[in-house]
């Protein structure tokens, strides 16, 4: 069924308005992190004034001693290592569940379900208090490896395996005198690999993302993710700092942003097999 | 998603391979191990150490000088919880903001992905990417920008506004617009995934028997995208028990929102700045069970409503 001009035309105009609701901030911010002074002030807020874009950057890296490269590097240290760790503990638990009917495995499958349910930031504070006591605060590990735990992507990478790793293959790999973890490793991991890129990516925006376990564990200000250093500084709320956060800003979310356009075609067909499963 | 999953574990087909073979329990162990260690040590322990310090409280003798003392208290610290009335305004605070922002936002996802999956849509690829933009942002960057759209003096849409965004009545509702703001597209995209998946020859069919556009959308795409609506759905429920981001951005601007605005806030105010541990783990403990306990229902709820087939 063809459908008519007016459905077409009404259906474009409404994503239309919904497009321009969720530009909004995104150009406000662009727009905002190429001014300077009191242009923030002065100028039209969505339109350009003096660009400064260049100035503003070359402030924001020298501005407290240098510290916003450090956070940015902080930040993709965590996201990377977290992500990675993640990623492959969540498949090589999920590739078990899949592939071993092992005793016991309905009553571990339920646990990390429930799991799923828990908030975690309401594991914050007693992390906080765990940390204290074991002497782990204010260290990269205290966000590495709790970023590493994630229940919902062992849940997905089980799916994945489920779908992708035929038990005829596993079972020929085993006539052939290959050991499970060399099945795993070689044969395995390649099948689920599409499914782990998207798995490394939910992960590692999320981690990105996250502000609420950084800044739970985390006093030094050497030490932080850009989320942290950002609030602090908006917290600050001087016109100075003002056009730092909104460079800051503007410059913490263009590498995410990138990661995705640049991967589009792995996170595209995945989240299907998450989501119909379940 | 717990349930449907469980009962799929019992009519799963056993691979054709003995139960139990040595080497079989062996290399699920090796697999499983480092998965376990993380999560017993960073997951399980944490809650245990947090019920076991809910059970605390610390006493301070005569004016409070000198070290306090580290006093079992059984469920004092519970009860605590209930009878202050802090906590339950917070919660009810989060129950107002999640029965109207849920809702709105996954109906919104939903249309967004019928629209996008319907063969009316131009610029279909556009769009898509457009919407899921936002889930790049952190949340905290999402809410100082939007923070900044809020102030009067820089904004360019207070002067449009009827209303101050940061007023005592707006603010809530200035805070779901954050939230749904961020995450619109996420859920549009796990819907639209779904759709994706729905076999052609069933629309074929719809189209048979007569159905248009919108009755096929109705009645054949919304129900068979329902598990993707459960698991959106699920996911906000848990989000906006832990809202958190958002008003401790907005606190900073506005004294709308008060430091013990969410359940979440409060408890780290009590833990930490109260320095009273045992109370703020109470805190968070109830406010998790509260979270599963919601999803749970969540889920039971529209498992028992497919069951009845309803909107079938």
């Amino acid at each position: 069924m063809k459908p008519t001009m007016r459905s077409r035309t009404i259906t474009t105009a409404f994503m239309f308005v919904v497009a321009v609701y969720i530009l909004l901030p995104v150009w406000w911010l662009l727009v905002s992190a190429t001014k300077a002074g009191g242009d923030l002030f002065d100028t039209p807020a969505l339109w350009f004034g003096e660009l400064n874009l260049g100035t503003n950057i070359g402030r924001l890296m020298e501005q407290d001693g240098g510290v916003y490269p450090r956070w940015l590097l902080n930040t993709v240290i965590y996201s990377v290592g977290g992500a990675a760790g993640a990623t492959v503990v969540s498949a090589m638990a999920g590739y078990a569940l899949s592939t071993y009917p092992f005793r016991g495995r309905g009553a571990v499958f339920a646990i990390i379900m429930f799991a799923v349910l828990i908030p975690v930031p309401l594991l914050g504070l007693p992390l906080y208090l765990l940390l204290t006591q074991l002497g782990l605060l204010n260290s990269m590990w205290a966000v590495l490896l709790p970023s590493m735990v994630s229940p919902f992507g062992v849940y997905l990478a089980r799916v994945y395996a489920d779908a992708a790793v035929p038990g005829e293959l596993i079972e020929a790999g085993r006539l052939d005198g290959a050991g499970e973890l060399r099945i795993f490793f070689t044969v395995a991991i390649r099948l689920m690999a599409p499914a782990l890129v998207t798995l490394f990516l939910f992960q590692f925006v999320a981690i990105w993302n996250n502000f609420f376990l950084p800044w739970v564990v985390l006093n030094d200000e050497a030490l932080w993710p850009i989320t942290l250093g950002l609030i602090k500084w908006n917290s600050l709320r001087t016109g100075f700092y003002r056009d730092m956060v909104i460079t800051g800003a503007f410059v913490s979310v263009i590498p995410v942003i990138l990661a995705f356009v640049s991967l589009q075609r792995f996170w595209k067909a995945d989240l299907a097999a998450g989501g119909v499963k379940l | 998603m717990v349930t449907i999953q469980l009962e799929a574990e019992e009519t799963r087909a056993a691979p054709p391979r003995k139960r139990g073979r040595p080497t079989s329990n062996r290399a699920a162990l090796i697999f499983l191990l480092p998965f376990s260690v993380l999560f017993v040590v960073f997951f399980l322990v944490p809650i245990g150490y947090a019920v076991n310090e809910s059970f605390y409280t610390e006493k301070r003798s005569g004016l409070g000088f000198g070290t306090p003392e580290r006093v079992f208290a059984g469920l004092d610290n519970f009860a605590k919880v209930f009878a202050d009335g802090g906590f339950a305004e917070g919660v009810g605070r989060l129950l107002l903001f999640g029965v109207v922002q849920v809702p709105v936002m996954l109906g919104l996802a939903l249309v967004l992905a019928l629209l996008l999956d319907s063969a009316s849509a131009r610029f279909k690829s556009f769009f898509r990417l457009t919407y899921f933009l936002p889930y790049a942002v952190p949340g905290v960057i999402a809410a100082i920008v939007w923070s900044f759209l809020y102030t009067p003096e820089i904004s360019p849409l207070t002067d449009v506004l009827p209303f101050d965004p940061l007023g005592d009545g707006a603010v809530m509702w200035s805070m779901a617009n954050i939230v749904t703001w961020t995450w619109v597209g996420f859920n549009m995209l796990v819907i639209y995934a779904a759709l994706q998946s729905i076999p052609s020859s069933l629309y074929e069919a719809a189209e048979l028997d007569g159905a248009g556009g919108w009755k096929t959308a109705w009645y054949v795409k919304v129900p068979l995208v329902r598990p993707s609506l459960v698991l959106t759905g699920v996911f906000s429920i848990i989000g906006t028990l832990q809202l958190f981001n958002e008003p401790m951005v907005l606190s900073r601007i506005t004294s709308s929102v008060g430091k013990d605005y969410t359940p979440l806030m409060r408890a780290l105010q009590v833990a930490l700045d109260s320095n009273d541990r045992g109370q703020g783990t109470a805190i968070a403990l109830t406010l998790a069970v509260l979270a599963a306990g919601l999803s749970y229902f969540f889920i039971r709820l529209s498992a028992w409503l497919t069951t009845r087939g309803v909107n079938r």
